[in-house]
């Protein structure tokens, strides 16, 4: 412990020189910048200003990465609340109340409450992370492929479960969007599925696209020709900032988000976008005012986008510990540090405890950089709404087509966008909430290859999933909920006295 | 009585059917081995199941009658614009094509002022490609003339 805490003010010794400091502070900055331009996420913008830190030593370039990473996680939240444009996968939930917040003159304390989350969630999971890397890592590196498959048929029926209106239309959603995941070549035999000759089709079908047609331009084509459209909104200074009832509605969904967002963000893969899936769900289960969820619930923002900031973190310990990126941005991340030749892995604390602890106390650092950069661009972001709707939305639009074209250059993409535009406007219309559709796509690759493995690691056995102790409690706990979904359904059909006619 | 969700429902088992059919070109595999075809029949049997639980437990939701369209002119028109956009965006180039859709948009259908529509047009089309491809480095397609 003592050791730690020397090796941390060796850390914080790095990360506050000036110009650690300044570069973990331009990191930030155009990471916002970068992650509130819709289509460009994290991954790209760290793609793009990766050959930039190419003149700079291992320390700094880390450090401005990582706040480019935190700084483009945010940015994505604030387009999802003003415009109901997700970055990514991971600003899905955030989407549905911070948006609806906005729409009710609520935008300030929504963007306020999402960075407050994000702070909270980045520095607690910061802490973790420090205590507990090596025994999380090594315990995230015991699941294979089956306990892959548990959990991520686990993840679908918590969403399902915890649905605010019937299991079965988001159990169906959920089919839907995982059928949309079988798009694309095979990974196990090459062949190429429902692609129809469409080379771009060959990868599958993208997030992005998906999640700004069924959010973005599903929204566009329900609002826009309304006989009222949304009027202006002109926020003053006063309701910039979260009310007191605001706050104390945040602050446990914060904590609890940080916690979910933590041990999720550890195992590797779309972890990050399981634990706000997650985390919104637990908040609309726990809630006292369920219904309020979909219509600018501040649990809804504060859950998800801590979770979703503790997830970071935790997809940094199996990188940091081990050497082993569980998410793509942490394989860019170790690309850039092997660039400047430091190897990560449990050699890296013994070896270069400068850069270790230096970006261990960077992220403290960077965390509290975005709360203050972020604050005051809430004023100046929320002005967005002082635009009328007409001329707002074909920019919404114009942006939502760009960015989508802008991730692999592909009009493919913005066709998918269209279709999957017009597919949520008619789910909206029916009353089908459209999320679990993006959860499905995301998983679907993932969860099919878990199954193949673990089959063939098994000889076709199908007791591999119940035969390993981590596979087996997810498997129970997922049965559990099913049950539990199904109680009142039994219940009522086993109670016949009550169809009985009354007599007098 | 023709429900919501029993549309919903059909047209998922409609799906469901669908995503079966197309599957029937790939090795199936076995239940112990399963082939590339064997995922997409399980989840569009999942989809058929429960689209007919979902038209069979219909009754209490509303009339399929009563769900308005009544924007629907308005949504056709900005989904021609964006139909538009990806048609065009790789033969007469992103600016062009971006300023004519805006132009439609803010002009034709939503009946703002010529000088704002003008104004805002030019100053998107080109100020979000010199954001994007000249300071972003992200290529976009350039039509007749290099616009």
């Amino acid at each position: 412990m003592v050791e730690t805490f020397q090796n941390l003010i060796l850390g914080f010794s790095v990360a506050l020189s000036p110009s650690v400091l300044w570069y973990g502070f331009v990191g930030c900055l155009v990471g916002t910048l970068v992650g509130v331009l819709p289509g460009v996420g994290p991954l790209a913008g760290i793609s793009l200003l990766l050959p930039a830190t190419f003149g700079l030593d291992a320390t700094r370039a880390v450090v401005m990465l990582a706040g480019i990473y935190y700084g483009a996680m945010y940015g994505g939240s604030t387009t999802s609340i003003l415009m109901r444009i997700p970055g990514e996968a991971a600003s899905v939930m955030t989407c549905i109340d911070g948006y609806a917040m906005a729409r009710k003159g609520r935008a300030g304390p929504a963007l306020a409450i999402a960075a407050v989350g994000s702070y909270v969630a980045g520095t607690v999971s910061v802490v973790a992370l420090m205590f507990l890397a090596p025994p999380l890592a090594s315990f995230a590196l015991r699941f294979g492929p089956p306990e892959y498959f548990s959990l991520l048929l686990l993840g679908l029926l918590v969403l399902a479960y915890m649905n605010s209106g019937s299991m079965l239309k988001g159990l169906a959603m959920a089919a839907l969007g995982l059928l949309l995941g079988m798009i694309g070549i095979d990974q196990m035999s090459g062949y190429f599925r429902f692609a129809y000759g469409v080379a771009e089709l060959g990868d599958g079908i993208g997030v992005v696209p998906v999640a700004v047609g069924l959010f973005g331009l599903a929204e566009i084509l329900l609002t826009a020709g309304m006989k009222n459209p949304p009027e202006v909104i002109k926020p003053k200074f006063r309701d910039l900032l979260p009310s007191r009832k605001e706050w104390r509605d945040s602050n446990m969904p914060i904590w609890r988000g940080t916690i979910l967002g933590f041990f999720i963000g550890i195992i590797p893969g779309s972890a990050h976008v399981i634990s706000t899936f997650v985390s919104y769900a637990v908040e609309r289960k726990l809630s006292k005012h369920p219904e309020e969820f979909g219509k600018g619930a501040v649990a809804g923002v504060a859950g998800p986008e801590s979770a979703n900031n503790a997830a970071t973190s935790g997809a940094f310990v199996p990188m940091l510990a081990l050497g082993v990126p569980g998410v793509p941005v942490a394989a860019l991340l170790l690309a850039a540090m092997m660039v400047h030749g430091v190897t990560p892995g449990p050699l890296l604390i013994k070896n270069d405890p400068r850069l270790f602890w230096g970006f261990i106390a960077s992220m403290y650092v960077g965390n509290a950089i975005l709360l203050i950069l972020n604050l005051p661009l809430v004023g100046l972001f929320v002005n967005l709404l002082r635009v009328p709707y007409p001329v707002l939305y074909p920019t919404i639009l114009i942006c939502s087509i760009l960015g989508v074209y802008a991730v692999n250059s592909s009009v493919v993409d913005v066709w998918i966008m269209l279709a999957t535009g017009i597919l949520g406007y008619v789910l909206r219309k029916l009353d089908f909430e459209t999320a679990p559709i993006v959860l499905g796509l995301v998983l679907a690759p993932m969860m099919e290859m878990s199954l193949r493995q673990s089959l063939a690691l098994s000889a076709g056995n199908y007791t591999i999933f119940v035969t390993r102790p981590i596979s087996l409690t997810l498997l129970l706990v997922g049965a559990v909920l099913v049950a539990l979904a199904l109680r009142p359904v039994i219940s009522r059909s086993l109670d016949w006295r009550a169809r009985l006619p009354a007599e007098s | 009585m023709l429900t919501i969700d029993r549309v919903a429902g059909g047209a998922l088992v409609l799906v469901g059917l669908v995503a079966m059919w197309e599957s029937r070109r790939l090795p199936l595999g076995t239940l112990h081995r399963p082939g590339p075809a064997y995922m997409p029949v399980v989840l569009a049997l999942l989809l058929i199941v429960f689209g007919l639980a979902l038209g069979i437990l219909a009754s209490r939701s509303g009339r399929f009658a009563e769900v308005g369209w009544h924007e629907w002119r308005h949504a056709v028109a900005i989904f021609g614009a964006c139909a538009f956009a990806a048609w065009g965006l790789e033969r007469i180039g992103y600016r062009l094509t971006v300023a004519i859709v805006l132009f439609f948009l803010l002009y034709l259908l939503e009946r703002r002022r010529l000088p704002l529509t003008v104004v805002l047009t030019l100053a998107i089309a080109w100020g979000s490609f010199f954001l994007f491809d000249t300071v972003l480095r992200v290529p976009l397609p350039r039509g007749p003339f290099g616009l």
